[in-house]
């Protein structure tokens, strides 16, 4: 089983890298977990290429990498209140076309954090209604880290508080647990 | 002195296969400020009243669901709204069928996104002609309204004023053709 890991945060630093290579830990030994790096190279949307053969290769390789995972984690910061705008716009990418694409019954998860109070609380509800509208089978469930900078052991970078922690593998479970009932439904 | 009465109170005999090209089942529902339609493509069923009890049974592909573009369709096949990929079909079974002349009451159970719901289906019913081949046709229109809601179908989203876009109560419709088996 693969897992890729998508985190809305380009910052080589960021605090939602961090909390997906948390989520990491909290995998089986058998679950191969995948960091996606690449969206940064995603260029802005037009829905005018839509009929393009070829994709620009940024989005291709993200395109492929979706599909060759069984799930896709996501990690959220907040920016002006909802999700951050190189991410939508990898999304939006992904979507097209709405009826065929690699997101289309994944299953997928999101958790976020957030240097204040309330860990991205807004941005995960926009981010689920987004891939939710995409078509992924979107998992239940909320992982809000705030106040991010504390969360995170400086050195280890590991996610400090047991409580979020537990929420954490509640939430990666969850998104196994669709994944093997996927594997139930005939083909 | 005794008086005799044109109505009809049965359906007629036999095994009748839907004709899955002219028959349709779709869909109505309220969005924003009109009503938003469709139909699915792939459609199967069956009115047997040889035995005892007249039994209606039909069903319908999700994959098929047919609406004006297909980005919306695609999004109707998703876990947000009828999930074709785990719940690949609707279904229909009848458990009483009740005609008095040209109308028809159909009660039942209705299975979409994997729950099943009692229904109470009405309409008409004509009564059967044969066609230029011989074969003996019966056509049967029923409706009915379920809450989309109690069978797991819950997409909606706010409008400024608060209310939801989607309405929950969603009509279904069905034109039914049957062919009598031979």
């Amino acid at each position: 089983m693969k897992v890729l890991a998508i985190s809305g945060s380009l910052r080589p630093d960021s605090y939602n890298t961090k909390l997906l290579r948390a989520a990491e830990e909290l995998l089986p030994p058998e679950v191969d977990f995948v960091l996606y790096q690449g969206v940064k190279a995603v260029p802005p949307y037009d829905e005018g290429d839509d009929d393009a053969q070829v994709a620009p290769m940024s989005v291709a390789a993200l395109r492929s990498a979706i599909g060759e995972a069984d799930a896709v984690l996501f990690a959220t910061p907040e920016y002006n209140a909802s999700i951050p705008g190189s991410l939508k716009n990898a999304l939006d990418w992904i979507s097209r076309p709405l009826a065929t694409n690699t997101l289309r019954n994944k299953p997928v998860a999101v958790v976020g954090a957030s240097t204040g109070a309330f860990g991205a609380v807004w941005a995960q509800a926009d981010l689920r209604k987004v891939l939710a509208a995409i078509g992924a089978r979107v998992v239940e469930g909320e992982v809000a880290v705030g106040h991010a900078p504390t969360r995170f052991d400086e050195t280890t970078g590991r996610l400090e508080d047991e409580s979020l922690r537990e929420q954490l593998q509640e939430t990666v479970d969850a998104l196994l647990a669709e994944v093997e009932a996927r594997a139930l439904v005939p083909a | 002195m005794s008086t005799t009465t044109n109505t009809r109170q049965a359906v007629p005999v036999g095994t009748w296969q839907l004709d899955p090209i002219h028959s349709t089942i779709g869909f109505e529902v309220d969005y924003l400020a009109g009503s938003f339609r469709g139909q699915f493509r792939e459609v199967a069923g069956k009115l047997q009243t040889s035995g005892e009890t007249p039994v209606l049974t039909g069903s319908a592909k999700v994959a098929s669901v047919d609406v004006k573009d297909e980005n919306l369709a695609g999004h109707l096949q998703s876990p947000d709204f009828f999930d074709a990929e785990r719940y690949p079909e609707l279904s229909f079974e009848s458990a009483e069928i009740e005609r008095t002349g040209d109308e028809i009451t159909v009660r039942g159970g209705i299975t979409i996104k994997g729950v099943e719901k009692p229904v109470e289906l009405t309409g008409t019913i004509a009564d059967p002609i044969a066609d230029y081949t011989g074969k003996e046709r019966l056509s049967v229109k029923l409706d009915t309204t379920v809450d989309r809601t109690e069978f797991g179908v819950n997409w909606n989203v706010p409008l400024p004023d608060g209310k939801p876009a989607l309405a929950d109560e969603v009509k279904l419709s069905a034109e039914l053709f049957f062919v009598k088996e031979a």
